[in-house]
């Protein structure tokens, strides 16, 4: 009979390893954009909660399942990142950092007033009431696996696409080196604005796998935001991979620091982590190299 | 030279018109100059980093928060208040200058993380650490005596004065070997490397400087108010404000962080007054506004830049639609 305490700790590393799935997905679309573009996009807490938000309302106006809305709210907000990439975003996107923070700043302020006002901040969830199962002691929610399945399956499908798609090769191209690509015949601008559409499908379907385990209200567009810089610096920008190995560290640091030094200490934590690594090894754990 | 001359009497003249306020003014009216002359010292503050040496820092929330919590704890431990400022002062100083000689080592995207962070970390530090800050339910300062009208002048002076110090180390850095030394910096560190400025202590000391006054005015700020909370100090907006209020004066120049800080300032207060639901999606469209056809800041105006990007951008639209 293992001991309960070995239990505790099992019980809290899966719960991590949950968390680390949500977020690896949450801020996969961040990294690929701030890797390929070199643009720290601050609408991505926005899209996030505006991806929950469109999940939400047609599970409780229309009674469609989060399953099937999914794929339906994260094309939508590919088409809006796409716009707001091509139209927006690319006259300066050689700009330096500043000025394109600053400029996805005034984005998500919009962004982000209109969507307190016609959803208010009210903290909204989908229900979905799959009860628990329980493996041998360690107990966890149906639809908290389910989420981390789906943010599994998001973050691979990217990989995929990333590895084996002409787009996807064209994007890593891109990242490699604008010029050379160019000159190999892809039109960066395009490319530019299908990245930044992928990042904002990434945040939509992130905000509709979160709606399904934690409410969701626009108070939450900076934490979420906060934890996809987090997750980049830990895991190393622009890479898949990288965001895997950045969300899922972060997760187990984040449930065991909870358990250990309390929950109020569980965020401090993380970004302390972050600073340290940010000083120490800026390329991240995946060891890609920066692009300053 | 002359147009330089024009430009201190104006200042001098805006300067007047912000200290006579009490005299021809409602407590409104004061308010809001406190906060131009506040919102200026800070915009005045962070052009030394993100200005002239071009890094972008968005730290300011840090020095400002870690300065109205070292105020207000000393005040309330029984220090005169402006033995407190003072203090408050050196307190963030030194926490620049040990932060900067870790954080100045990141260039580019990863030192605006880096500073971001910093302000994230400071904050959940403060809000965690109750037994000390009060934590999430902010910390009591005790009120000035004598009546609102004493106190909102005594600010009004003091945030001026805090104003006008910052803006007298701005011109004194602009022209001095220093100031030269951080926009080579700016242009091209490491040519300004390799020509012999030193690099590092230069950054340092210009993130010191950075970090200096907004520790005095969150001091203030935190005397002022009476009230300060984790949330209020350590704000992602305000971080993001100051360097708006910069660039839309124009970075780099002695009198656009003024000018940027008292163009935001009224906007932001009329929207609010005017568009109560829709204050910061205006505020929003203003920024982007700002970034596309001003890029060089309210100083630095070419008309004829202005209309050909303002047509670029137009035959894209086109095109796309």
């Amino acid at each position: 009979m293992t001991p309960i305490w070995v239990m505790a700790y099992l019980q809290i590393l899966v719960n991590g390893i949950v968390l680390g799935a949500l977020y690896a997905c949450l801020a996969v679309g961040f990294s690929l954009v701030w890797g390929v573009l070199n643009v720290i996009n601050m609408l991505h807490g926005s899209l996030i909660i505006l991806g929950g938000y469109l999940t939400f309302f047609s599970w409780h106006t229309f009674g469609i399942n989060p399953l099937i809305s999914l794929p339906v709210v994260a094309l939508a907000l590919y088409a809006a990142g796409y716009l707001i990439q091509f139209l927006i975003i690319n006259p300066i996107v050689k700009e330096p950092v500043l000025t394109t923070l600053t400029l996805t700043f005034g984005l998500d302020l919009i962004l982000y007033n209109f969507m307190t006002v016609y959803y208010t901040a009210t903290p909204r969830r989908v229900i979905l009431d799959l009860g628990t199962v329980d493996l041998g002691g360690i107990v966890m929610p149906v639809d908290r696996l389910l989420a981390m399945g789906l943010a599994l399956l998001l973050t691979a499908i990217l990989y995929v696409v990333m590895r084996g798609s002409r787009i996807g090769r064209a994007i890593v191209a891109v990242r490699m080196d604008r010029d050379a690509a160019a000159l190999m015949g892809i039109r960066v601008d395009r490319i530019y604005a299908i990245t930044f559409g992928i990042g904002a499908l990434m945040a939509g379907a992130a905000g509709a796998v979160f709606a399904v385990v934690y409410p969701i209200t626009t108070n939450l567009t900076n934490t979420f935001l906060g934890k996809a810089f987090v997750v980049c610096v830990i895991g190393g920008l622009g890479s898949v991979q990288g965001a895997l190995a950045g969300g899922l560290v972060l997760g187990v640091v984040e449930s065991f620091a909870g358990q250990l030094v309390g929950p109020q200490h569980a965020l401090t934590v993380g970004f302390a982590l972050m600073l340290v690594l940010l000083v120490i090894k800026p390329t991240g754990l995946t060891g890609i190299r920066g692009y300053e | 030279m002359t147009a330089r001359r024009w430009q201190y009497i104006l200042f001098a003249a805006a300067v007047l018109a912000l200290a006579s306020t009490p005299l021809w003014a409602g407590n409104y009216i004061v308010r809001l100059a406190i906060t131009i002359a506040m919102f200026s010292a800070l915009s005045l503050s962070w052009n030394f980093i993100g200005g002239f040496t071009g890094y972008p820092s968005f730290a300011t929330a840090a020095f400002f928060g870690l300065g109205t919590y070292a105020g207000a704890l000393l005040q309330n431990a029984g220090a005169p208040m402006l033995l407190a400022w003072l203090a408050a002062t050196i307190f963030v100083a030194v926490f620049a200058t040990a932060l900067g000689g870790i954080l100045l080592r990141l260039k580019g995207h990863y030192f605006a993380i880096g500073s971001i962070g910093v302000v994230e970390a400071t904050r959940l530090a403060i809000a965690s650490w109750g037994r000390l800050t009060g934590g999430g339910d902010g910390l009591n300062v005790a009120f000035m005596p004598g009546g609102p009208d004493v106190v909102v002048r005594t600010f009004l002076a003091a945030m001026l004065a805090i104003m006008l110090a910052v803006f007298a180390v701005t011109v004194a850095v602009d022209c001095s070997r220093f100031g030269f030394g951080l926009r080579c910096i700016q242009q091209n560190e490491d040519a300004a490397n390799m020509v012999g400025v030193n690099t590092t202590a230069y950054k340092i000391g210009a993130f010191t400087l950075s970090a200096l006054f907004c520790g005095t005015v969150g001091a203030a700020y935190a005397s002022w108010t009476g009230y300060i909370d984790p949330n209020e100090s350590f704000s992602v907006l305000m971080t993001i404000k100051v360097p708006v209020m910069c660039l839309l004066g124009g970075a780099g120049t002695v009198f656009g962080p003024v000018v940027g800080a008292a163009a935001f300032i009224l906007l932001e207060e009329f929207f609010w007054a005017n568009f109560l639901d829709y204050n910061r999606a205006i505020l929003g469209a203003v920024i982007v506004i700002l970034i596309f056809f001003l890029p060089g800041g309210l100083l630095n105006i070419q008309h004829r830049g202005i209309s050909s990007r303002f047509s670029r951008q137009w035959q894209r639209w086109k095109t796309a639609a």
